[in-house]
């Protein structure tokens, strides 16, 4: 067996699963609180990357150092998506709250369609290259045909923002609060937990990570156009199902194994089925554990 | 302290409460007794604003709180202990509790509080790191009362407390609940099916039948009510 080959599948298993990540952290996050699958939430990650090709490509113009504009781009890109996503709970989602859930859904995908086609109508439908804006980092010179400066990037990036929300939710006030609204949000409401705050936080903390997830991935590939949304985000809901929806570890931990059944599918197997190993994987997953690898039964409230 | 006036309470069109009043004074201990369905939980919930009155009014400390948020009902000193206590399974007894100080800043203040609550309720300081889901049923009604004394109630509302539990838990627990009217100078409102315990303890008592008050008198009164007798205390 050609380790090497092995190595390389391995990381680019890992770089597909930070970018599930990082979107499906959105999806179980909303889910935990409001028990809404939040289909439009890919196109916030959609949303991200494109604000970061405007910005990145108008500040190009002012011969700034390329890194500094990939930082202010990334910036923007996550105040646009957090405004959109925030938005969008108040007016998709928030006059729907207390109705059923399946009006919420059609809401959900309902928004979903309005941001493609409005991204579709404002950009292009085609591929727009994305600038070259990360250097190669001469640390990686050595490994650099197995870890790219981009992967790099987006492997550290990941970690950071995993550790940060690892902290946030364990040990900060609004952390705890986001989960003990997760466990009964009406005895939250009893103690004195503002949901509609709990909300907004969530929508703030879901957007901004999905939109750097899109800024990473468009500088590693180099393009992108406004479907990535789609699908990225049909695979890192799977990934979430993967691990239980609700759960953060389990969105994480799913995300990597489908980042890593996807490229270790397409490499050993065949790169015609990328897209089939997901839903396989899921099919499998459930059949043996149904509420996901962490994810723990619906538990039954009052 | 509070007072209810005339309220009347729906879950869609279906009306609950009918015209309920109920005055609780400062530092006294209030019950509400009822049977099972009679609009109980409901009133407590329209205090808290959870369940808002379409009608009547609910005026705390001279505030008129029927339509306020439920935050800021707890901001201003009244905090529910609910029925089925509902305690958080998956966070920590200590995190249970800190949920309790949510809206309070004085950090100082939050460590002695807890300090009290675990001298009241000694057992919970030894299960402060395990998961609230995994206490007993006595132990998360004691939990659940903590955690509420957590948040420096003025005015406490207790939901059934005794329900589902070993008569010497109930009794530790009504006799912390006297402790606390004493020492923190709480006020109780106790609801409960439990009739002879609840007027053993209140000062004065509230009889509530299919969403209307049907009596309200001293609980030494009610005690001695034949009907009351007849119908809640089974003599
Ligand atoms: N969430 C709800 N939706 C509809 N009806 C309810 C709801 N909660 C309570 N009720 C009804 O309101 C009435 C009063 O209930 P409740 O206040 O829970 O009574 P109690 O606490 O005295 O047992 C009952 O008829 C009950 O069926
Ligand atoms: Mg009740």
């Amino acid at each position: 067996m050609d380790l090497l080959y092995f190595f390389e599948l391995f990381v680019g298993g890992m770089i597909r699963g930070s970018i599930y990540a990082l979107i499906a952290l959105g999806y179980t996050m909303v889910y935990g609180i409001i028990k809404l699958i939040n289909f439009a939430h890919g196109e916030i990650y959609m949303i991200g990357a494109f604000t970061a090709l405007i910005f990145a490509s108008v500040l190009s113009f002012t011969g700034m150092n390329p890194i500094l504009i990939f930082i202010i781009a990334s910036i923007l890109a996550i105040s646009f998506s957090v405004g959109y996503g925030v938005t969008m709970e108040k007016i998709a989602y928030k006059p729907l709250r207390g109705s059923q859930r399946l009006s919420a859904l059609i809401s959900a995908i309902g928004m979903s369609m309005f941001l493609q086609n409005y991204v579709l109508l404002a950009q292009t439908s085609d591929f727009l290259p994305f600038p070259e804006l990360v250097p190669d980092f001469k640390f990686l010179e050595p490994i650099k045909y197995l870890i790219s400066s981009t992967s790099f990037l987006i492997l550290i990036t990941t970690a950071i923002v995993m550790i940060f929300l690892t902290y946030l939710i364990k040990f900060t006030r609004t952390g705890k609060a986001m989960r003990a609204t997760s466990q009964d949000a009406r005895m939250a409401q009893l103690l004195g937990i503002n949901i509609s705050k709990i909300i907004t936080i969530t929508f703030v903390i879901g957007s901004a990570t999905a939109a750097l997830g899109g800024v990473l991935i468009s500088t590693h590939i180099g393009q992108l156009n406004f479907y990535i949304g789609f699908i990225a985000g049909i695979k890192a809901f799977v990934a979430a199902v993967l691990g239980g929806i609700g759960s953060i570890p389990g969105a994480v931990l799913g995300s990597f194994v489908l980042g890593w059944t996807e490229s270790f599918g397409t490499g050993y197997i065949s790169s015609d089925y990328e897209d089939v190993f997901a839903f396989l994987f899921l099919i499998i997953i459930l059949i043996f554990r149904p509420s996901g690898i962490l994810g723990r039964p619906e538990n039954n409230k009052v | 302290m509070l007072k209810i006036e005339n309220i009347q309470t729906f879950y869609g069109n279906i009306q609950a409460l009918q015209d309920v009043s109920i005055e609780i004074n400062d530092g006294e201990i209030i019950t509400l007794i009822g049977a099972n369905g009679a609009g109980k939980s409901t009133t407590l919930m329209s205090i808290s604003g959870l369940e808002p009155a379409r009608h009547g009014k609910i005026i705390f400390e001279g505030q008129d709180i029927t339509h306020m948020d439920p935050d800021r009902i707890v901001q201003l000193g009244i905090i529910q202990v609910p029925e089925g206590r509902r305690i958080f399974p998956f966070l920590t007894v200590n995190e249970n509790l800190d949920m309790g100080a949510f809206l309070r800043n004085d950090k100082d203040g939050i460590k002695k509080d807890i300090e009290y609550v675990y001298s009241l309720f000694p057992l919970l300081k030894e299960r402060r790191n395990q998961q609230g889901g995994t206490l007993s049923g006595g132990e998360q009604q004691m939990l659940a009362i903590s955690r509420a004394l957590m948040g420096k109630p003025k005015l406490l509302l207790l939901d059934e407390p005794s329900l589902g539990l070993a008569p010497i838990i109930v009794q530790q627990i009504m006799a912390i609940i006297k402790k606390i009217n004493i020492e923190q100078k709480t006020t109780i409102f106790l609801v409960e099916q439990n009739a002879n315990l609840a007027l053993k303890l209140a000062d004065r008592g509230y009889v509530m039948e299919t969403g209307r008050i049907t009596l309200s008198d001293t609980a030494k009164n009610l005690r001695e009510n034949d009907d009351v007798r007849k119908a809640y205390l089974g003599i």
